[in-house]
């Protein structure tokens, strides 16, 4: 039994962990919270020279040629960091669709870019609703011609391109569009997050490329979902880790009634409450990343718990944040809220607990799992 | 990072299967485990728990953890674990042992003479002997150092009275450890003396506890006058705590246990379950209850997998493994209750021939408050959790510094 990372993985944690307290305090994160600064560029181009845009892509493609577990370790650093740059959206997905089902071609053509942090990608699969349904996608591709409307779309405002799903000749397929080219039309949105960028993408025949077989755009989207999700469920757990350490620093400084706040039972007793629910949410990220890492067919049950509970612990202990702080938590000066927001962002950008959920039940019963 | 053993875990898994399946019955689907506390002290289960005890003793099996010197295995910790999740698989009788050799052994181990060491160690490896722990009372259960039995030195002897409860096996057992007050002028973790007593001694009154789910794994233990020589002290006098202490360090952590299956009982519950003409388990309500029941006891399994791994890696789990027994109890006294509410108005009935499941779920409603109490109450454990693991400032306590018959009680119970 082995079921925890090695030591040279907890040393690139490390390092990352070093390297984000030195250059993305949350003084970062703040400032384009509160600018109109779409995100951190320097911390963005910090991060590629330090390779982990490029962690997972081979080196013949110009990047690290590391493996997911090494990505997990990177993004829990990034989201214990809060850092402000769209991290998630280029590489759990744009990076993760052209590895997955890019051609030769497309890979030379897209992954050095992306290893470099010179083109920011995202995936474009919502649309009205906001919900996550791969099922019923409008947009369409004719003649390679790509039309329809995309919203939310994370960092769909900054990125260079998109992998967007819709439907084509053989049914849902994904295509790569440039997003800076003819047929485009894009405006940035108000983010729940500020910190984090979300956008509308209009497309009128813009130029649209197949991305993987036509037709495999529904079993491809679902993948990379579950993909993102296990590589997320680390971003959450890393912020949820870093909100946790905060609130525990902060109630046994703070003195009331003649002892620290966290010495009374009502806030410590909570606080192992918060404590168990990370390590649940822990155990389960390890799960997603073990499947991911392996290429296993439980990814699609792994990648559900690692969500949901990444989900909710990170919600339940960002609120408690806010709470355990008192009056300071609800003020703009403390960073209680950034917390408290970038855990529904994040919570929100891969689909809600409701639809994981669901789809959770939907794959037991198919498959039985013990 | 995997799931498999290391060469050596393996090869110590083929060992044990090869001698278990020598030697007991592999369980087949539907055969459950002698568990349980409740219904184990018929006079057949505890002689063939004697048998298998003995059995294992011969075939070296037995106390793997032990040292060598003390007719132990001196096997790891991992080893220990791998030997306990092949035994699950084989039908064997009730384990009435955990007390005595996990427990008891060890502090006699650690604070027992080289005398008591060959009095008692052997005997209780080859299972000829059960023992039982004798800390809890009415007035100090959570509070433990707050006990009141009474230990009076009296010649070579110590006369004790008082009275012990939630006493697991008091009623077939043969030795039993016990933790009394020998000095209420001090501090009341400073006056404790640690002894082990004849459970067959005169003055001893054993009275079983009927449980809320119709058990009676506990007893209640009177002591009037009952005599235990000086001999069967452990360590000095006052040096209880530290002794009680030890013994609790022992306690089993829970860890890489079960999951996973009674989800899947839950599944097959609600499938089976028609509402509104489809099956409960179309609806949305009922789905996000099982997708939560399903990610926090995978979570738990995955948490002891973490546990393991650490062993594996010959490290000591803490006091972090009081998550399992918080989260888990928990959860299952969640899913009792959901299980119950979807058998709709079936759910008032606790009849096996009436129910699906055969009523399992209303066991496990009556069973589980228990296990949520026992060995660490939830809010115990929330402490042990803020205090140990995560280093938060204790609780004010009213009854530092004082002599403990100056503690504040609350008004006489009746």
């Amino acid at each position: 039994m082995n079921f925890d990372f090695s030591d040279d993985q907890k040393f690139l944690q490390q390092t990352a962990r070093d390297y984000l307290a030195e250059h993305s305090p949350l003084s970062v994160c703040r400032e384009v919270l509160e600018t109109d600064k779409p995100y951190a560029d320097d911390l963005w181009k910090g991060a590629a020279e330090m390779g982990w845009q490029g962690a997972v892509i081979p080196e013949e493609y110009g990047g690290a040629g590391f493996g997911h577990l090494e990505l997990a370790m990177i993004a829990e650093e990034i989201g214990r960091a809060l850092a402000p740059i769209p991290f998630s959206s280029s590489v759990y997905f744009a990076t993760e669709a052209i590895l997955q089902a890019g051609s030769d071609a497309q890979k030379k053509s897209y992954l050095p870019a992306l290893a470099e942090g010179t083109t920011i990608g995202t995936f474009a699969l919502t649309e009205k609703t906001g919900q996550n349904d791969i099922e019923n996608v409008q947009a369409k591709v004719s003649d390679g011609k790509l039309s329809g409307t995309k919203f939310p779309v994370a960092d769909g405002d900054i990125a260079n391109f998109a992998v967007v799903a819709a439907q084509g000749d053989g049914g849902l397929s994904l295509y790569l569009v440039d997003l800076e080219g003819e047929g485009v039309q894009r405006e940035s949105v108000t983010s729940f997050d500020p910190s984090r960028s979300m956008a509308r993408i209009e497309f009128d025949g813009a130029p649209a490329e197949l991305l993987g077989e036509a037709g495999q755009g529904a079993a491809l989207a679902s993948h990379l979902l579950d993909r993102a999700a296990s590589l997320m469920a680390f971003e959450q757990l890393g912020s949820a880790q870093a909100c946790f350490d905060i609130t525990k620093e902060f109630t046994t400084g703070r003195y009331a009634f003649g002892r620290p706040v966290a010495s009374f039972q009502a806030i410590k007793h909570r606080l192992a409450d918060m404590w168990c629910e990370i390590e649940l949410a822990r155990s389960n990220a390890y799960y997603g990343a073990w499947a991911l890492s392996n290429e296993e067919d439980e990814l699609n049950v792994a990648a559900c718990i690692a969500r949901i509970q990444a989900s909710e612990a990170l919600e339940q202990v960002s609120v408690e944040m806010v709470q355990m702080h008192g009056g300071v938590g609800y003020t703009w000066e403390y960073d209680c809220h950034l917390f408290y927001r970038r855990a529904k962002l994040l919570g929100a950008v891969l689909g809600s607990s409701a639809q994981w959920k669901n789809k959770l039940v939907d794959r037991i019963e198919a498959g039985e799992p013990s | 990072m995997d799931f498999n053993d290391t060469p050596e875990e393996a090869a110590f898994r083929a060992k044990a299967r090869t001698w278990l399946d020598a030697n007991a019955e592999v369980m087949k689907p539907g055969d459950f485990s002698a568990g349980p506390l409740d219904e184990r002290d018929d006079p057949a289960s505890i002689q063939s728990a004697k048998d298998w005890q003995k059995k294992k003793a011969d075939g070296g099996w037995a106390c793997l953890t032990w040292p060598t010197e003390y007719g132990g295995q001196g096997a790891t910790s991992i080893q220990n674990v791998i030997w306990n999740q092949e035994e699950a698989r084989y039908k064997t009788p009730p384990n009435i042992y955990g007390i005595g050799l996990g427990m008891c052994g060890p502090t006699i181990m650690t604070h027992g003479t080289d005398a008591q060491r060959e009095r008692w160690l052997p005997e209780m490896r080859m299972g000829q002997k059960v023992w039982c722990q004798l800390f809890s009372e009415p007035s100090a259960g959570s509070d433990l150092a707050g006990l009141r039995s009474t230990a009076v030195v009296d010649g070579d002897d110590w006369v004790i009275n008082g009275q012990k409860i939630w006493t697991t096996g008091a009623h077939f057992c043969d030795w039993g450890i016990l933790v009394v007050r020998s000095d209420a002028t001090v501090a009341k973790h400073s006056g404790l003396t640690y002894f082990v007593v004849d459970m067959h001694s005169p003055g001893i009154e054993v009275r079983p506890i009927t449980q809320i789910n119709g058990g009676q794994g506990f007893n209640e233990v009177f002591f009037t006058d009952v005599r235990i020589p000086d001999a069967q002290r452990l360590s000095e006098i006052g040096n209880g705590w530290a002794v009680a202490i030890t013994t609790l360090m022992n306690e089993r952590a829970s860890i890489g246990g079960g999951g996973g299956s009674s989800v899947h009982e839950l599944i097959e519950l609600a499938r089976g379950i028609e509402v509104d003409g489809q099956s409960a388990l179309e609806q949305s309500s009922v789905r996000e209850k099982i997708a939560t029941f399903y990610t926090r006891t995978k979570g738990l399994k995955l948490t002891g997998y973490r546990t393991l791994s650490a062993i594996s890696q010959g490290k000591t789990p803490g006091p972090e493994s009081s998550l399992g027994k918080l989260i888990g109890g928990r959860l299952t006294q969640e899913m009792a209750a959901f299980a119950m509410d979807l058998q709709g108005s079936a759910g008032a009935l606790n009849d096996p021939s009436q129910l699906p499941q055969a009523a399992e779920w209303q066991d496990r409603y009556l069973s589980i408050p228990g296990l949520r109490i026992a060995g660490g109450t939830d809010e115990i454990l929330r402490n042990i959790i803020s205090e140990r693991v995560l280093g938060l400032p204790p609780e004010a306590r009213a009854d530092k510094g004082i002599a403990f018959k100056d503690i504040p009680t609350g008004p006489p119970s009746n």
